[in-house]
């Protein structure tokens, strides 16, 4: 039976993603719960240099695996890696956040270390010292609490939806020696669009168009671009080609949680809802009063997409 | 080159999903059950591989009889022949039981790359094709959106946050289907009349020489407690105004001093 909660960071040149502050301070949190330790791993060039910013989530330890065959991402070197720290640590819970990489390592690792892995969880709690974990299914339109049975149990965090809480302690650095094998896949480009495109899964607000903006996301690019707001889209204007696929949120597309999301010109198709329903505050603006989207929303606005967003800009521009 | 397209049946993404009196599983009575969509782009990319280099491409599904719809439905689509694991003991296996069922029947057959969707979008565990990788020993990369083949090499595009990473492997390798790989093509009428009397071949558990204790419902590590519906939210707030000045006033007005978001 393995002890203390255990975290997976993820970093990309020496900045660790939103998500692994989220995970260390959930860690905490249940740690506090069961009474037992946290320990957190940063792998990659540069790991050590980096730990002192992890401190305030409250690891007790950090555990450094610094080496060049971590420098990309490859499933195979990171599932070597993190694989035999969990084993060396023997810890009850492991958590990592759900990115897109952080998906494709959890599964890898819970087939390896042969462990029950809740991936993309919303909630967690503890009842009668168990842990419940809560994740949707459905795209969202079931929740679903689960049980893992044997440890480590492994939960994969969905971003953007754990409060990120600062709880300063003194931290045990321990260097951990790598023995990765070569990674057979190889990493040969990174093309990143540009930097200050807000990544959807991790915005705070996302201004969405569909079907009501014929294609023209001027305006919400613009109202996105003040409320430093990041862009989506329903199905229809990814199939339509107006917007790329990356954009689409929905059941086939991407879930998000942001604290605000603004749909516009968007019906509210099922499959829509599915990838949105967990944002905080929900708002629609729609041509027609009947469209589905207002059964979801929190405040409903029925107008012209075209007139209600050039007025919507001009009144935030008079709060910055 | 020999192609296993991993192959899972699931609701139509356009079912209103309802809780059963058992609190544990969904009504299935009135669902329409489709081809997972990520699965589909899955079964196009094999497709396209197969009519430029040649081979052969196998669906591999596992579920109850009605799943025999969904490996028709990719034979029909054009691929070449299906295997079924249909029993009992292995329903409401978790992800890591099923992969273990999957990679068994993969050790006993040739293969040079496995292409599984992304995710089926009834349980969103992301977990299955990760997990039959590893128990193949294989390299996986997941959600791709382009992939080229050159001889024993394969390069693929992945997404990341923020962009994409363009990956080199030899092959065999299992990958992932991401919604942009492709515009999957419909069963064409004689494709569909030739889909029935294409191979298919069904497995039971017994077959696959699994411990019939790593799979099925009692045997799952992850174990369902109780199901919910998401919270509902308040009633929406229509909000009021003369013209569209108004109304932009007086929404910017209630998120600003109401939810306290901009």
């Amino acid at each position: 039976m393995g002890q203390g909660i255990f975290v997976i960071t993820e970093q990309r040149e020496g900045a660790f993603r939103k998500v692994s502050y989220e995970a260390l301070s959930e860690g905490r949190r249940l740690a506090d719960v069961k009474k037992c330790g946290l320990t957190a791993i940063i792998a990659g060039p540069g790991a050590e240099k980096m730990a002192p910013t992890l401190e305030k989530y409250g690891p007790d330890k950090v555990l450094v695996a610094d080496d060049p065959l971590l420098t990309e991402y490859t499933t195979d070197a990171y599932t070597d890696v993190v694989a035999g720290a969990v084993k060396a640590q023997n810890p009850e819970l492991v958590i990592i956040g759900a990115s897109i990489l952080g998906k494709d390592l959890s599964a890898r690792l819970a087939a390896r270390l042969d462990a029950g892995l809740a991936m993309d969880c919303v909630a967690i709690r503890v009842e009668n010292s168990e842990f419940i974990f809560t994740r949707p299914m459905y795209g969202g339109k079931i929740l679903s609490d689960v049980k893992i049975d044997g440890t480590p149990k492994m939960v994969a965090i969905r971003p953007n939806v754990f409060t990120i809480s600062e709880t300063p302690r003194s931290v045990v650095l321990e260097k951990i020696t790598v023995s990765a094998g070569q990674a057979r896949t190889n990493v040969v480009e990174r093309k990143l669009e540009s930097a200050d495109k807000i990544e959807l899964t991790e915005a705070d607000i996302i201004v969405s168009g569909g079907r009501g903006t014929g294609g023209n996301f001027t305006h919400i690019e613009e109202l996105s671009k003040i409320l430093g707001a990041a862009v989506g889209a329903s199905r229809t204007a990814v199939d339509e080609g107006w917007r790329r696929h990356s954009d689409q949120v929905g059941q086939t597309g991407k879930v998000v949680s942001p604290t605000l999301y603004i749909a516009c010109g968007i019906s509210g198709a099922i499959q829509h809802l599915a990838g949105m329903s967990t944002s905080k505050f929900i708002v629609a603006i729609n041509k027609d009063p009947e469209a589905p989207i207002f059964q979801k929303a929190d405040y409903g606005v029925v107008g012209d997409l075209f007139q209600v967003l050039p007025a919507i800009i001009d009144e935030v521009k008079k709060l910055k | 080159m020999d192609i296993v397209v991993l192959v899972k049946q699931v609701p139509d993404t356009e079912s209103l999903i309802q809780i059963a009196g058992d609190g544990v599983s969904i009504k299935t009575d009135d669902l329409k059950w489709v081809i997972n969509p990520y699965d589909e782009f899955a079964v196009e990319e094999a497709l396209r591989i197969r009519e430029a280099q040649g081979g052969t491409v196998t669906i591999l599904s596992m579920g109850p009889a009605k799943t025999v719809e969904a490996i028709r439905t990719a034979l029909a689509m054009g691929a070449d022949k299906g295997i079924h694991i249909n029993d009992p003991i292995a329903e409401g296996s978790d992800s890591l039981g099923i992969s273990k069922l999957l990679a068994a029947v993969l050790k006993k057959i040739p293969f040079d790359l496995i292409i599984a969707g992304m995710r089926a979008v009834d349980g969103d565990n992301y977990q299955v094709a990760s997990a039959v990788a590893e128990f193949l020993g294989i390299p996986q990369i997941t959600q791709v959106t382009k992939q080229e083949i050159t001889g024993k090499k394969i390069r693929l595009n992945q997404v990341v946050e923020g962009g994409v990473a363009v990956i080199e492997a030899d092959l065999p390798v299992l990958f992932t289907a991401q919604r942009g790989l492709n515009e999957p093509r419909y069963a064409s009428l004689p494709g569909i009349m030739k889909a029935k009397k294409k191979p298919l071949e069904i497995k039971t558990v017994g077959d696959l020489g699994v411990d019939a204790g790593q799979v099925g419902v009692k045997n799952r590590k992850v174990k369902i407690a109780a199901l919910k519906l998401p919270p509902t939210r308040k009633s929406v707030m229509m909000i009021k105004g003369e013209d569209p000045a108004a109304l932009a006033a007086n929404l910017v007005h209630k998120l600003h001093e109401e939810a306290k978001v901009i």
